[in-house]
């Protein structure tokens, strides 16, 4: 006889374990518990467990294991946590420029184990080829493992099991057998369990002489919810990789200045930053801070602009403002997909060097003031009349060539150095004077012109942090889909009971997913309530 | 300012309360074989009692919760003392929500002194309320770090159970791998509490050790000095590079590696060796006083219970836990990071970490509702997945700097 067959006459698909019709379990004669098919998924037949032949069957069987999926999870666990032993590369705590930086970073800070960690490429884990791929290997695992189960468990669950093979009954954890009293109107006692069931909240399906009760069926689709949740999450991860989903940029802003957000049309300019700190009446109780202060904000008062001729190449820019206001942390500048954070801060920078232009010769008389804006020297002022200064040599960085030549590090005015022009037009006299880490230099001892130091200009420059992540709306959808899934799966369970009469028997059984406790106590309630003739046994799975 | 005087006195209260009701919880577990005493009833009686006295004490704590909140403008979850605080409440809170859906009394005499040690342990950091610094001004705060705290709490109920379903069927008539690894975790547990022990003590005792490091910091008015390592314990291990300023009670024995170079990655040192010693010393004390092994010690009061039943509470706990974890742990943290940072994910190490018991606990449930791992394997789990968090919770802030570190000992 053909095995998908069935003795209650229906015709199975092949892999099935428990007649779709009447749950007879197949192939074997098994009335023990033991081997009795598992209900996890209703004893249907699944792909991975029938078909083993093509390589298309070998892979997929390899991906639909649970086992294998969980070895994913703990080999991504360990990797995670290995990740931590030693800072990641974009958590090094100093500035490290260069490679050769880096690598000397782990070395001289963890010794020999860190250099191994670097050698090893542990110093960028979470982006290295190896933790990628096992992200994807986890995600077609999810996909396939869902896929394997959910189709035939959606084919079973969506025919009620009404009258079952007592074998099927007999299968389960929860089973009672018991002889009925001659007396007993077989058709009113499965009546009155209806009823009770009904109260309990559950579903009645009736046949002749037996009845199914069923509750929260919709929660034996949790775990296929959440793996769905999870699946849009990682699609929104990999989302990133389209070019425009996702853009990360980091700009300096001085106060006043303008500047290009790179690879979009806005320009950025900074208002003013300033920094808040919390006064000793603010805070709520005493603090031993030791002249210390606490931050309360870090706040740029920025304007957006949009360049009107960014499709133009090489037309100047005609900015446009969209928008004003502050950037806070926690509260950052949002304009349609992109999003400006307050990320950092240099205050008190060094903007301008301010003087005042003094003849020697008069008995030091104030000509007038001389101002150096270090970003942007002014080639030529006039001073008073007749009086230019010009800038005849800037080194924002300053030092001192190996060719003995003056040069700059950097094109940040940490150790400025000028040499200014000074012309008296009116007399054709003119006169060179350096300003190196102040102090002057004068080219004669007994010049005509002096320089009398007043406060620099001193400027804050905000570090900004521009994103647009397009794909952070499906990341959340994937988050709150997965939120849904767990709670269906874990805060309501699959209860069945089944009541069934067979020549002056009365059979139950019961089945759950999770929470055999309540359904116990649920069964309970029920002999009790019925004066049931029978005593319920609930076996342990082995 | 009298708001969080009155926080103070209600959090000693609650943590009084909270001593008691374990004590009676331990009463009515190993009093029901006194003699005389209908074992049953005792065990109800002083249940009961012990219950209503964390009733009280959870009580108070949320008292200690409102007045901090109130007085000090900000959810009380914002450094590792009002968060291993806040952790404790939820573990509580936890406890009494299961209690409601199991009437299981016992669960209390695990759960309460668990309560206690995390209760004591957060008032080992510095108990001042702080204003927040600007990245900490957040609603996110109050709803990111509560929940998963509440998340947490409920997993440790799950640890709990899972503890218990051990010390219930970890058979001691002869010496196996799982007696020893049982001890194993007793043995971490009696760690714990002599840190706790050695932390109050000598914080009281004033013997204070002053290391002077080899290399310079700036200080708050601007000029260069020597790094000072300040130890409140007595020094086993001294900062490597440095020379003793003022003595305390006993010269160090030997000095850090270099490599841990970190201000106070040596003064953590010596204290995490001061707890494995204070723990082992507790530990020997107590096999030498009952000359058997502490499983076997504590089974006889555990007798009693189904095991199956915590099996399920274990289980229960978990599952319920774990959505709430994903949710306060991961899902709001990547919200509130994309607010505050730009970006939900940045593998910060304390972000890794929660990741890892996420994925720690999902393997747990694969394990148990797909290869069928019920009873012992999954108490084991549970034990070990409450370790992760404890690695998450105070390694990771003290020892491994990242975004999240906090100030701490």
């Amino acid at each position: 006889m053909d095995q998908r067959k069935c003795e209650c006459g229906h015709t199975n698909p092949v892999g099935t374990l428990l007649c779709e019709s009447c749950g007879k379990p197949l192939n074997v004669e098994v009335y023990e518990q033991t081997a009795f098919p598992d209900m996890r998924y209703e004893g249907m037949a699944r792909r991975s467990q029938t078909y083993t032949k093509k390589w298309i069957d070998r892979i997929w069987n390899y991906f639909s294991s649970v086992k294998i999926a969980i070895g994913i999870i703990i080999v991504i666990l360990v990797a995670s946590a290995v990740g931590t032993i030693f800072p990641q590369q974009q958590y090094i705590p100093v500035p490290v420029p260069t490679e050769a930086d880096v690598a000397r970073f782990y070395t001289d800070t963890y010794g020999v184990l860190g250099t191994v960690y670097y050698g090893l490429g542990f110093h960028n884990l979470y982006s290295s080829w190896w933790f990628v791929t096992l992200l994807v290997l986890l995600g077609t695992s999810l996909v396939i493992c869902s896929l394997d189960r959910v189709i035939p468990l959606y084919k079973a669950l969506s025919k009620p099991r009404l009258n079952q093979h007592k074998s099927f009954l007999k299968g389960q954890k929860l089973f009672a057998e018991g002889e009925l009293a001659p007396d007993v109107d077989q058709a009113e006692l499965l009546d009155s369990s209806a009823l009770a069931l009904k109260k309990k909240g559950y579903r009645i399906f009736r046949a002749e002489r037996a009845i199914m009760a069923e509750k929260g069926r919709f929660s034996r689709w949790g775990p296929y919810v959440n793996h769905i949740g999870l699946i849009l999450f990682l699609i929104g991860v990999l989302m990133r990789n389209i070019p425009g989903f996702y853009m990360d940029e980091f700009v300096w802003v001085r106060e006043g200045q303008t500047v290009a957000i790179p690879d979009t049309p806005y320009y950025i300019k900074s208002e003013n930053y300033h920094t808040e700190y919390w006064s000793e009446e603010e805070m709520p109780a005493k603090l031993e801070l030791n002249g210390g202060v606490i931050p309360k904000s870090f706040q740029t008062d920025a304007i957006l602009y949009v360049n009107k001729n960014a499709e133009v190449p090489g037309k100047k820019p005609d900015l446009i403002e969209v928008q004003k206001g502050p950037i806070i942390v926690n509260h950052p500048m949002m304009e349609g997909d992109l999003a400006i954070y307050q990320s950092g801060v240099q205050e008190m920078q060094l903007g301008a060097l301010n003087f005042v232009l003094v003849d020697v010769k008069q008995g030091n008389k104030e000509l007038g003031p001389i101002k150096i804006d270090l970003y942007n020297p002014a080639a030529e002022q006039e001073i008073a009349a007749g009086i230019k200064v010009r800038v005849l040599d800037y080194f924002p960085d300053f030092v001192m060539g190996k060719d003995g030549k003056p040069a700059t590090q950097t094109n940040l005015p940490k150790n400025p150095m000028v040499a200014l022009e000074i012309v008296d037009e009116s007399t054709n006299q003119n006169e060179k004077l350096v300003y190196l880490q102040g102090s002057v230099l004068t080219q004669k001892s007994d010049g005509r012109f002096g320089l009398v130091f007043k406060k620099p200009d001193l400027i804050d420059i905000s570090g900004l942090n521009v994103r647009i992540d397009k794909a952070v709306p499906l990341i959340y959808f994937g988050a709150f889909i997965f939120m849904i899934g767990v709670v269906m799966g874990f805060f309501w369970q699959h209860r069945r009971v089944w009541v069934q009469t067979q020549e002056g028997t009365v059979l139950l059984a019961a089945h759950t997913n999770k929470n055999w406790f309540g359904l116990r106590r649920e069964v309970d309630g029920l002999v009790e309530q019925l004066k049931l003739p029978v005593t319920v046994e609930e076996k342990t799975k082995a | 300012m009298q708001l969080i005087q009155l926080s103070d006195w209600l959090l000693d209260i609650a943590f009084l309360l909270y001593v008691i009701s374990s004590i009676v919880f331990v009463v009515a577990m190993t009093g029901k074989n006194w003699a005389g005493r209908d074992p049953k009833q005792h065990e109800q009686r002083y249940g009961r009692i012990a219950y209503w006295l964390a009733v009280v004490g959870f009580l108070a704590q949320t008292g200690y919760v409102v007045a901090r909140w109130v007085g000090g403008g900000h959810s009380p979850t914002s450094n590792m003392f009002e968060f291993m605080a806040f952790l404790d409440y939820c573990i509580i809170l936890a406890y009494l929500i299961i209690y409601r859906i199991y009437k299981l009394n016992v669960i209390g005499a695990f759960v309460l002194p668990l309560g206690v040690i995390m209760l004591a342990y957060s008032y080992v950091f510095p108990k001042e309320v702080t204003p927040l610094i600007p990245s900490l001004q957040s609603y996110w705060l109050h709803i990111h770090v509560t929940t998963a705290a509440l998340g947490e709490g409920i997993l440790a109920v799950g640890f709990a159970a899972g503890l218990m379903y051990l010390i219930r069927t970890v058979p001691q008539h002869v010496s196996a791998r799982s007696t020893k690894w049982l001890e194993f975790v007793l043995a971490v547990v009696l760690m714990l509490v002599g840190f706790i022990l050695m932390e109050s003590t000598f914080a009281r005792m004033d013997h204070k050790t002053i290391f002077e490091m080899n290399k310079e910091q700036m200080n708050p008015v601007g000029t260069m000095e020597k790094v000072r390592v300040e130890y409140t314990m007595p020094a086993i291990v001294a900062p490597a590079d440095s020379k003793i300023v003022q003595a305390g009670p006993m010269n160090p024995w030997f000095a850090a590696p270099s490599w841990m170079e970190g201000k106070d990655a040596a003064r953590k040192l010596n204290t995490m060796l001061w707890s494995v010693i204070t723990g082992v010393i507790l530990y020997g004390g107590l096999r030498l006083i009952f000359r058997k092994r502490l499983g076997a010690l504590i089974q006889p009061s555990v007798e009693g219970i189904e095991p199956d039943l915590l099996d399920e509470i274990s289980y229960r706990a978990i599952s319920i836990g774990y959505p709430v974890f994903t949710l306060g742990a991961l899902i709001f943290a990547m919200i509130w990071a994309q607010e505050a940072w730009g970006r939900f994910w940045g593998w910060d190490p304390k972000e890794v970490w929660a990741l890892i018991v996420w994925l720690f606990y999902s393997a747990y449930l694969h394990l148990r509702l797909s290869r069928g791992w019920i009873g012992a394997k999954s108490a084991w789990m549970s034990v070990i997945g409450f370790v992760i968090i404890l690695i998450t919770l105070v390694v990771v802030n003290l020892v491994i700097a990242g975004l999240h570190s906090y100030a701490g000992v």
